[in-house]
């Protein structure tokens, strides 16, 4: 104990001697460490942004019928031509409706699941909007606004209104933000939807929905269930699509599979729906550690250059400390306990300076169409970052002081002193 | 007399730039108390001798005793111990630590040593600048001294520990007479009242010649 603090001192004494180059190393793991905190902060900031813009709008699992034609066509069932060729051209898709059979007591057994955080259901309709004499193609989706917004988030993306102005008003819709522009409709106003059946409904406009893709916007709007049920003239089982939100987003495939297998449905799971989402997000984080890597790493070189210069400067130092009775180990500790003094003052100015960075940028106003919720640059502040940013400080100054301090545990105090 | 340092049948060689056998076959004693100069011309191998004594060079054949123990072969640690403990340096470039006081540099192998507490030790090496009358030195960074008062704090890092024998290397080699003549007057009186062994090598004849005893070495054998 006493013998490490004694070279704690004499590597203090060495490092605030030349107390320009200290800083100067020390700076080399600051900025590397602060690029580093501040650009995986703010490239997994914008990840995440754009994860959520899809992926928090998309259900984990989203189960409904396909239509398509039957892959067994009734020839295949006849025994007479089992081992014959057929050939029946023109296949037609199988006659079978859109309504997911059962779906009230499928939706009740999903929820018992324990991997399920939410199944909810959606009667997903086409419309038109009626303005004036021009017909705008739509689609109408009745949900359970309550459960959508607290399993889908969709609240973030009700610019005008509230998912409670929905529940409370029977005839009300969620109008898409681009259909109100084009139809020159606010909230209050009433807007006529034509049914594909032919029969005209006029619903009041209790909030404008705005997802942030423009594609969707110019066509969606949302209302209760209930109502769509009543406008199609269908009865309250009346269910298309079942929207399942998993605890683990990872259950997706397997749980989907076994939908598929055990209800006869179609069920996509969010991997599959969006698989290139995901490996934009993995290059994206890829560049963010190449570029923090490298920094780190001519940080590293910025170390290894200064204790080597050190050494060479106090080549009597060493050689008088051995003669005196100091081992090449406590020489070694000397000059590594310098290396760790300066990358753990660089490292946490590093965090200190990414935080600030961070936080500047938090700062700054980022206001896009596409992002209704966004107010200013997103950024993660995840505490491994910081966790990960001063091990890598610590690590690369233990390298780059390492060699060097290698160096002078084998330096020979005798050659030193015949020199001179 | 009890012998402090004794070596048995020193042999070494130099093996760069080309093989040289620099210690032939070096027997030797120093006794407690006994103040003991090495001589010979340049390249006798007199510093070798010198530092394969100090443990400080081990690569020779060979027996080295220190206080009749047998320290060939030690580890490398044990061997730094044992210089810290036994062995007091004196060189001829004074070799102090620069950033450090003079006071932080004679108390520094005692805090190596971790064998008396911090103001032990302060206290201890106060005395020992006393006695060589540099205490008014104490507070001064090192390299803000003259050569002579260096040389003196040298020797008060060298007895910091209160070692079994001093070894110099051409400690007055640096020096004008009259400083030489105080460092001489130093290692007299040390080896006097403290009963201190002490082997210097130097080139000076005067030197040599007011010490107890001379060893004379010629092409890495001693002659008498």
């Amino acid at each position: 104990m006493l013998n490490h603090r004694l070279i704690l001192s004499i590597a203090k004494r060495h490092l605030l001697a030349k107390f320009k180059q200290t800083l100067i190393a020390a700076l080399g793991v600051t900025f590397g460490i602060g690029s580093y905190i501040t650009l995986v902060s703010f490239m997994t900031g914008l990840n995440g942004m754009l994860d959520d813009l899809i992926l928090n709008q998309t259900p984990h699992i989203h189960i409904f019928n396909k239509i398509e034609p039957s892959e067994k066509q009734p020839i295949s069932f006849y025994k007479d031509f089992e081992n014959s060729f057929n050939i029946v051209r023109s296949i037609k898709p199988k006659q079978s409706q859109k309504k997911i059979y059962n779906a009230l007591p499928l939706i009740s057994q999903l929820n018992r699941d324990s991997r399920v955080r939410g199944a909810i259901p959606q009667l997903n309709t086409q419309i038109f909007y009626i303005a004036g004499s021009i017909d705008l193609g739509g689609n109408l989706t009745g949900v359970d606004i309550m459960q959508e917004a607290s399993l889908f988030n969709l609240k973030d993306y009700i610019v005008e209104g509230t998912p409670a102005d929905l529940k409370n008003t029977s005839n009300g819709i969620l109008l898409g933000a681009g259909v109100a522009k084009k139809m020159a409709l606010k909230v209050g106003d009433r807007v006529q939807i034509n049914t594909i059946e032919g029969d005209i409904f006029p619903l009041k406009i209790v909030g404008i929905y705005q997802s942030g893709v423009a594609d969707i916007d110019d066509i969606q709007s949302f209302a209760n269930l209930n109502t769509v049920q009543r406008i199609l003239g269908k009865p309250k089982n009346y269910i298309t699509d079942i929207n399942v939100k998993l605890h683990d987003i990872e259950n997706a495939f397997a749980l989907s599979k076994k939908i598929e297998k055990q209800f006869n449905l179609t069920a996509i799971d969010i991997n599959s729906a969006n698989a290139q989402f995901e490996t934009g997000s993995n290059i994206r984080n890829l560049i963010t550690y190449a570029v923090s890597i490298t920094l780190l790493i001519v940080a590293g070189f910025g170390i290894y250059n200064i204790l080597n210069m050190l050494i060479y400067e106090k080549m009597n130092d060493i050689a008088i400390l051995k003669a005196t009775g100091f081992s090449g180990k406590d020489v070694q500790l000397i000059f590594m306990t310098q290396a760790m003094i300066i990358g753990i003052a660089g490292g946490i100015l590093g965090l200190g300076i990414g935080y600030i960075l961070s936080t500047i940028i938090d700062g700054i106003a980022f206001k896009t169409e596409a992002l209704p919720t966004i107010e200013t640059y997103p950024i993660n502040y995840n505490p491994w970052y910081y966790v990960i940013g001063i091990s890598f400080a610590l690590i690369s100054t233990f390298l780059a002081g390492y060699l060097p301090s290698r160096r002078a545990k084998r330096i020979d105090p005798v050659q030193i002193i015949n020199r001179l | 007399m009890t012998p402090i340092l004794e070596a048995k049948n020193i042999d070494k060689y130099f093996k760069k730039p080309v093989s040289f056998h620099v210690l032939k076959d070096i027997d030797l004693v120093i006794n407690k108390g006994e103040f003991t100069s090495i001589m010979g011309k340049s390249g006798c191998g007199k510093s070798t001798l010198l530092y394969v004594l100090s443990t400080m060079d081990t690569d020779y054949s060979g027996e080295l005793y220190l206080n009749n123990k047998l320290i060939t072969g030690e580890t490398p640690e044990n061997l730094a111990r044992i210089r810290n403990k036994h062995i007091g340096f004196v060189f001829q470039f004074h070799y102090l630590l620069s950033e450090f006081s003079v006071l932080e540099n004679v108390m520094l192998p005692a805090r190596k040593l971790g064998e008396k507490s911090f103001l032990e030790i302060e206290h201890c090496a106060m005395e020992k600048l006393k006695m060589l009358n540099i205490e008014h030195l104490a507070t001064k960074k090192a390299s803000r001294i003259s050569g002579g008062e260096k040389q003196r704090v040298a020797i008060a890092r060298a007895l910091i520990n209160d070692p079994a024998i001093i070894m110099g290397d051409e400690p007055t080699g640096n020096l004008d007479s009259y400083n030489s003549e105080n460092v001489f007057s130093i290692f007299k009186q040390l080896s006097e009242e403290q009963n201190l062994s002490l082997l210097v090598v130097t080139h000076d004849q005067d030197f040599a010649n007011k010490t107890n005893r001379i060893i004379q070495m010629e092409d890495g054998k001693v002659l008498s």
